[in-house]
């Protein structure tokens, strides 16, 4: 029973990097920006949620009425300011470009937090749990963050789908220039889906601050989990992302069962397999004739 | 720029590889590295020796890093991985394995050559951004794995013994001639390279892919050439540090910190260029001389000067100097020279992306 609430626990950690991954993986199917940026956007919208709640007292809930809109408010200024110039540059520029954001920071964070950890207090929240079997109890939090992390997955897979906006990013995304012809201005496209990238990623980081501690330095394994969520699911498939989060999140929790202390370690050997042998991902993107 | 020559007489244009700078250049670095290598008997401290291995680090990593950046477009943020493996290699080499401390430099670079041949099968299977998180995911890997070897004396690190029969004053000297060493062969092979039929294939790579295919470009292969060579530079780079400093800790060989070093220096100074991250590794080393007292605020700093200088200044300081790649001191391309002795018209230029 222990390992099978091993895996309980991991398929609902899965949820949260699910969560996580999604804005990485739409900018990355939107203009093929890989933003190295991410993680600490995340933890950046953990530290402003924290700061909200410790300095107002509003519900920490509440504090996602803000976070997200200025997330977003700010990914829709940092894709017409600074990557839609990068982009035009080299093909190397992005990368360089948001990996120095994240230096910049993760390094402001440490200046005006500390290196201290820190999360969000929730109350009782934090520690209420539903019995589930004698030996299985879920927490009700991660429990949410989980619903969230599939009902955004599946809100984006909608948007994209059914919109007039979701199909302009696909059309963007299949041929820039057709769709330009179409009267679609990329540049509005890509500041959009960078604002809605970046506004889940403050979503997400609201959720981690809850879940665990974390500290500016956090943004680097936020990155490389949301990142081996996208790989082991597949590129350009949402829900390959939440299959990816899920496989990762029970990798890790059942590896620490299994072997304490190491399952990070096993997540990372998960993904290294997965890339070695399926390096398409799980679940690829399915195309339709 | 060549319609000129071309239009007046064919006979009149010589193919030049390099030009009355780069002997002026080749000459005068021979001088330096002479003054350098009488510095430790004449004008340099101790002190001064162990800051200057530091720089000579520095020149490595960001050479490095350009050679697999700048002239074969991959962005690794992973190479903390093999400056970890190269920090590792050379205590395990010259302690437990006990070569002495001068022949273990060696044997790191040739672990650090394979775990680089090895891992590219799995990296390799990413591109672009997801190649860049994925070796990093791999140094992480690298970095765990280490940390759970009691041998290397897990999470808490490991010293290096193998100087304890030298003088301090020797031992400090010895470290000092052999990163003086290191780099001028990181440098040269670097420099090599790029001059070889190899640099050529990059330079046609990066102009024109499917053309550079078509022509027999071998793109898996010439990436792995450059890849493994770039890791077992980082790993000399780390064998370096540890000597320098005589201690290993895995957090602080296998900090991401390191590439970030990396990218400051060749953005800061120029990519695509020998010279560029020659002149960034100077700078940075001076900037972080002067700028130690800010802390955190330093690498603020300096990420907001690497975006600019990306979005802005993409051939860094030394295309400032250089005027865009007329002047090269480290010439790797080929030249056009119209016989009459006017300017240089270039063709497969040695500057950007």
């Amino acid at each position: 029973m222990q390992w099978a609430n091993a895996v309980v626990q991991g398929v609902i950690l899965g949820g949260l990097y699910a969560l996580l991954a999604a804005g990485l993986s739409l900018m990355f199917g939107v203009m093929r920006l890989v933003n190295l940026a991410h993680g600490a956007l995340a933890i950046v919208a953990a530290y402003m949620g924290m700061v909200l709640v410790n300095k107002t007292g509003i519900p920490p809930f509440a504090t996602l009425l803000i976070v997200v809109p200025v997330m977003a408010l700010v990914g829709w200024i940092l894709q017409r300011t600074l990557l839609n110039t990068a982009l035009k540059r080299q093909a190397l520029a992005p990368i360089l470009v948001t990996f120095g954001l994240a230096v910049i920071l993760q390094n402001l964070m440490l200046e005006l937090f500390t290196a201290d950890n820190q999360s969000i207090d929730v109350g009782s929240l934090a520690g209420a749990s539903i019995q589930i079997t004698p030996d299985i109890a879920v927490g009700v939090f991660p429990l949410m963050t989980f619903v969230v992390g599939v009902l955004v997955i599946a809100g984006l897979q909608l948007y994209l789908a059914k919109t007039t906006t979701g199909r302009a990013m696909r059309a963007t995304s299949d041929d820039r220039e057709a769709a330009q012809l179409m009267g679609i201005d990329h540049r509005n496209i890509y500041a959009l889906a960078t604002a809605i990238a970046v506004g889940l990623v403050g979503l997400a980081g609201v959720f981690l601050g809850v879940r665990t501690q974390f500290n500016p330095t956090f943004g680097d394994v936020t990155l490389i989990f949301a990142f081996e969520a996208v790989i082991i699911g597949g590129l350009g498939s949402l829900w390959g992302t939440l299959w990816g989060g899920i496989i990762l999140g029970v990798a890790q929790v059942v590896g620490a069962q299994a072997f304490p202390s190491s399952g990070v370690l096993l997540g990372h050997i998960v993904f290294l397999l997965v890339l070695a042998f399926r390096p398409t991902g799980l679940f690829p993107k399915v195309v339709n004739g | 720029m060549t319609t000129t020559s071309l239009s007046s007489a064919v006979p009149a244009v010589k193919v030049r590889r390099s030009t009355r700078a780069s002997y002026i250049a080749f000459v005068l670095s021979i001088v330096v590295v002479i003054a350098l290598a009488i510095g430790p008997f004449a004008f340099l401290t101790k002190g001064n020796q162990q800051n200057l291995v530091t720089l000579f680090i520095y020149i490595i990593m960001g050479t490095m890093w350009n050679l697999l950046s700048g002239y074969a477009g991959m962005v690794s943020i992973g190479q903390q991985a093999f400056i970890g493996v190269g920090a590792y290699g050379v205590v395990y080499a010259a302690d437990q394995m006990g070569v002495g401390p001068i022949a273990a430099i060696p044997v790191a670079l040739v672990i650090a050559g394979i775990i680089g041949y090895l891992v590219s099968f799995l990296a390799f299977r990413l591109s672009g951004g997801y190649f860049a998180i994925g070796t990093w995911v791999i140094a992480e890997v690298i970095k765990l794995i280490t940390t759970q070897i009691q041998t290397l004396g897990a999470g808490s690190g490991i010293s290096l013994t193998g100087f304890s029969e030298y003088k301090p004053a020797l031992r400090i000297a010895t470290v000092y001639w052999m990163g003086l060493a290191s780099v001028v062969i990181a440098v040269a092979v670097t420099y090599a390279l790029m001059r070889s039929r190899l640099g050529t294939g990059f330079t046609a790579l990066r102009d024109d892919p499917t053309a550079a295919a078509t022509l027999g470009v071998n793109v898996t292969r010439s990436k792995r050439i450059i890849w493994v060579a770039a890791a077992m530079g980082c790993g000399l780079a780390g064998a370096l540090l540890a000597e320098n400093t005589l201690r290993v800790q895995p957090d602080s060989v296998f900090s991401v910190q390191l590439t970030a070093t990396m990218l400051f220096i060749v953005v800061i100074g120029g990519i695509g260029t020998i010279e560029g991250p020659i002149l960034g590794a100077i700078v940075y080393f001076a900037l972080e001389h002067f700028l130690v007292d800010l802390g955190a605020w330093y690498l603020v700093i300096l990420g907001i000067v690497a975006i600019i200088m990306v979005l802005f200044l993409p051939q860094g300081l030394w295309g400032l100097i250089s005027g865009r790649g007329r002047i090269s001191l480290f010439p790797t391309g080929y030249r056009l020279m119209n016989s009459s002795a006017a300017p240089p018209a270039t063709s497969a230029q040695d500057n950007g992306i």
